[in-house]
């Protein structure tokens, strides 16, 4: 088994004079990491990317299996492909981490992010806030007179498409989770 | 039937049952009743270190030379962080340690209390991995699965914090065959699709290389016997990184010797221009490659690795193949043998000439002296003098440590222990330590340059303490030799800070710690010295005064490939670009 999906014997000469210029340009992935719920297990995985000069661009936790003690954190990601590679495999060698799936590659998947957003207005910003809110098919989950707060599920553009329209109407408060993310079908 | 008994108790039975018969350490507060425990059985024997970083050392060159995992035994706080060095130096060279360190009860963690440090938060970076046990109904697993971790998959070290009240406390314990081992259960048998087209390109490649690393002595003896089976097989010349220096013999035909900054010219110029290589238990290092774009230009690269994360890091190969080096090779010779063993051996043969007339540029001559000792003959003479003995050699880091790579001949694994990745002056001296405590009977010689021996001299006492006959061949040339080789080849000869003022009488500082003092300045009376050196029963310090401005050669400078070697002071003008200059 060949764990690192690399092209094998793919090339007579060294990479070097082969190299894809379409190899630098970065790529953002979805990753989905399957560990351990013991302590330190996610200061783990952070220092990975900090002491190694990775980005992380979005990441979510929580335990998904709470008789297993098994968590899911959900990282997105941007590098080129082989620092994506490097991310992957490095990854794989924290003790506490039994899988790593890149949802960007393995296939088509789901991505969705909730986010919360306090909009302050009254008037004319206040009755376009709520309008918008329903093209967005946004909830309400709670309001004052000179207020809202919205809960958004979408993907992670759709958030920020969102978020764009509420700044001129008075957003003042702006919390998002992270992106969770499944592969679609039954594997 | 398990036991009930205290934590301290359940250390102790762990380690028992582990095989451990040797544990490094220093008590302190938070280890105490660990200690009792010590105190009070003769199965472990613990060496008392100076410092908690020759702890380490020690452990290191312990593991080194036995392919056993070395323990270390430290106190909360300082005792901790002291072994940080150590654990790093560990983690860079894929070495099996497992610390133990005490911690402030459970119920003071975070108060900042006295010696509390946040040891399993300092020590994530520099460990394979490590726990804070809470629990003493945990804690004899915890043992257990730290040596299943430091001594599979790549090897490395693990660190186990254990909180004072938690060895108070009484617990059953879990037997090392009742333990859950986790899910860590790393690769070892190789993609045999992978191998049989890595056997496939070795048949027809006209210029092959292998290129070996200290990931065949981690491996086991068998790893380096298939290594030897395999070159004698194919003729394939073979070259080696430091750390993999005695998997392949020395004395051995198709020795090329040791390849990158300071290797032969052989070497390098044939990873230059090879065709094939086989890269097996190396990770493609900084000072193996040089300048990455200029690395083996026009070669199908195949790589044997047990870690994935070092497939594909630094230079990209064309036939990555994950596992365990002694499976692989030897499903490897199978395949080869069962499609027929063949190779190109003509041109392998043609291949070897190219080879012998880059030999024959003699890289590692150096201009002699009847006045003065040069480093490099001071070697050549230990080497001789010591050459077929039971001997194990460690270093320290500079310059001697590349001219004990290059004059000295190792014909077995294990018998090199030396910092390759971290490159941490003041390893050899406690590595010595660690090397003849599991070999009480062997000559055990640390190469050491007066800077570095400085920097854990202490551990002397450890030495005179456990009668531990330790040689210190010291090459003193007053200098941070390496550091002034790159003063005068970067910075205009601007030798800043690197040049030890005050420096200690050594005689006199191994007859203050209890051990013999010797000093030599005349060639003439080398080998006498070197002789006096060996057959003194105890430890020793040899004083060898040097040439002092004497560079490192054959180089390849920072910035520039292979074939683009310095070979001696002459060519050293100009040799290193702007661009050069910033790497390290």
């Amino acid at each position: 088994m060949n764990s690192l999906n690399l092209k094998q014997g793919s090339s007579r000469k060294s990479a070097y004079d082969l190299k894809n210029p379409l190899d630098e340009r970065e790529e953002t992935h979805t990753l989905a990491v399957l560990v351990d719920n013991e302590a330190g297990t996610l200061a783990r995985v952070i220092g990975l990317f900090s002491g190694r000069g990775y980005n992380i661009d979005s990441l979510t936790v929580a335990e998904t299996d709470t008789k297993g003690h098994r968590s899911r954190i959900t990282i997105v990601t941007t590098g080129t492909p082989a620092v994506i590679e490097q991310i992957k495999a490095q990854l794989g060698g924290i003790v506490p981490v039994y899988r790593v799936h890149d949802l960007t590659v393995e296939g088509p998947s789901v991505e969705r992010e909730m986010a919360l957003l306090k909009v302050v207005g009254t008037g004319e910003k206040r009755v376009e806030a709520m309008r918008l809110a329903d093209v967005f098919r946004v909830n309400v989950v709670d309001s004052t007179l000179d207020s809202f707060v919205f809960e958004i599920t979408g993907t992670s553009e759709k958030i920020d498409a969102f978020s764009d329209l509420m700044r001129p109407l008075g957003l003042v408060e702006f919390a998002r989770t992270g992106v969770a993310a499944l592969a679609r079908g039954n594997t | 039937m398990s036991r009930e008994m205290t934590g301290a108790r359940i250390v102790i039975e762990a380690l028992r049952e582990q095989g451990v018969d040797t544990v490094f350490g220093y008590p302190g507060g938070a280890v105490l009743p660990i200690y009792d425990e010590i105190f009070q059985q003769n199965d472990i024997k613990h060496i008392l270190v100076r410092h908690e970083q020759g702890a380490t050392h020690a452990a290191e060159g312990y593991a080194r030379s036995t392919g056993k995992p070395g323990v270390v035994l430290v106190t909360s706080g300082p005792g901790a962080t002291n072994a940080v060095t150590g654990m790093t130096d560990a983690l860079m060279d894929s070495i099996p340690i497992i610390v133990l360190s005490g911690q402030v009860p459970t119920f003071m963690i975070g108060n900042d209390a006295f010696q509390e440090a946040d040891t399993v938060g300092i020590t994530r970076p520099c460990s394979k991995h490590n726990w804070l046990v809470k629990d003493t109904a945990d804690l004899a697993q915890t043992i257990h699965k730290a040596f299943h971790i430091a001594t599979t998959g790549r090897p490395g070290p693990v660190l186990i914090d254990i909180p004072k009240d938690v060895q108070f406390a009484s617990a059953r314990y879990t037997p090392m065959n009742k333990a859950s081992k986790g899910h860590y259960a790393p690769q070892l048998k190789g993609d045999i699709d992978a191998i049989t087209a890595a056997v496939k390109a070795l048949e027809t490649a006209k210029r092959p290389i292998i290129y070996s690393g200290g990931g065949v002595i981690n491996s086991g003896a068998g790893a380096s016997q298939l290594l030897r089976e395999l070159v004698s097989a194919t003729n394939i010349p073979v070259t080696s990184t430091l750390m993999g220096l005695g998997a392949y013999p020395a004395s051995g035909e198709n020795w090329l010797g040791m390849l990158g900054m300071h290797g032969t010219y052989e070497s390098n110029m044939a990873m230059h221009d090879c065709d094939y290589m086989l890269c097996i238990g190396a990770r493609f290092d900084d000072r193996i490659t040089g300048r990455t774009d200029a690395f083996s230009p026009d070669s199908l690269k195949v790589h044997i690795d047990i870690d994935p994360s070092s497939i594909n890091k630094n230079i990209h190969v064309d036939i990555p193949i994950i596992g365990d080096i002694a499976h692989v090779l030897e499903d490897f010779l199978k395949v080869w043998k069962s499609r027929g063993r063949k190779t190109d051996a003509a041109a392998v043969k043609d291949w070897q000439h190219v080879i012998n007339d880059w030999r024959d540029i003699k890289c590692l001559a150096y201009r002699g002296s009847d006045t003065i000792i040069k480093p490099q003959y001071a070697l050549q003479r230990l080497e001789a003098l010591t050459k077929g003995r039971d001997r194990y050699i460690t270093t320290e880091v500079g310059q001697h440590q590349m001219w004990a790579a290059q004059f000295m001949g190792f014909e077995d694994p294990n018998r090199f222990m030396t910092s390759g990745g971290l490159g941490t002056m003041g390893y050899g001296l406690p590595a010595s330590i660690g090397v003849q405590v599991a070999h009480p009977d062997s000559l055990v010689i640390n190469v050491a340059g007066d800077a570095s021996f400085l920097m854990n001299m202490q551990e002397l006492g450890t030495a005179a303490q456990f009668r531990l006959p330790v040689k210190q061949f010291i090459l003193n040339n007053e200098r941070l030799g390496m550091v002034r080789q790159w003063q005068q080849l970067l910075h205009g000869e601007r030798y800043s800070s690197s040049w030890s003022e005050s420096l200690p009488d050594f005689v006199k500082l191994a007859e203050a710690f209890g051990a013999k003092g010797i000093v030599v300045s005349d060639p003439a009376e080398l080998d006498s010295a070197i002789q006096e050196m060996i057959d003194h029963d105890g430890p020793v310090i040899l004083d060898c005064l040097v040439e002092k401005h004497e560079n490192c050669f054959p180089m390849i400078p920072s910035g520039k490939a292979h074939n683009d070697m310095l070979l001696g002071d002459d060519s050293t003008e100009g040799a290193i670009d702007a661009s050069g200059s910033i790497l390290v």
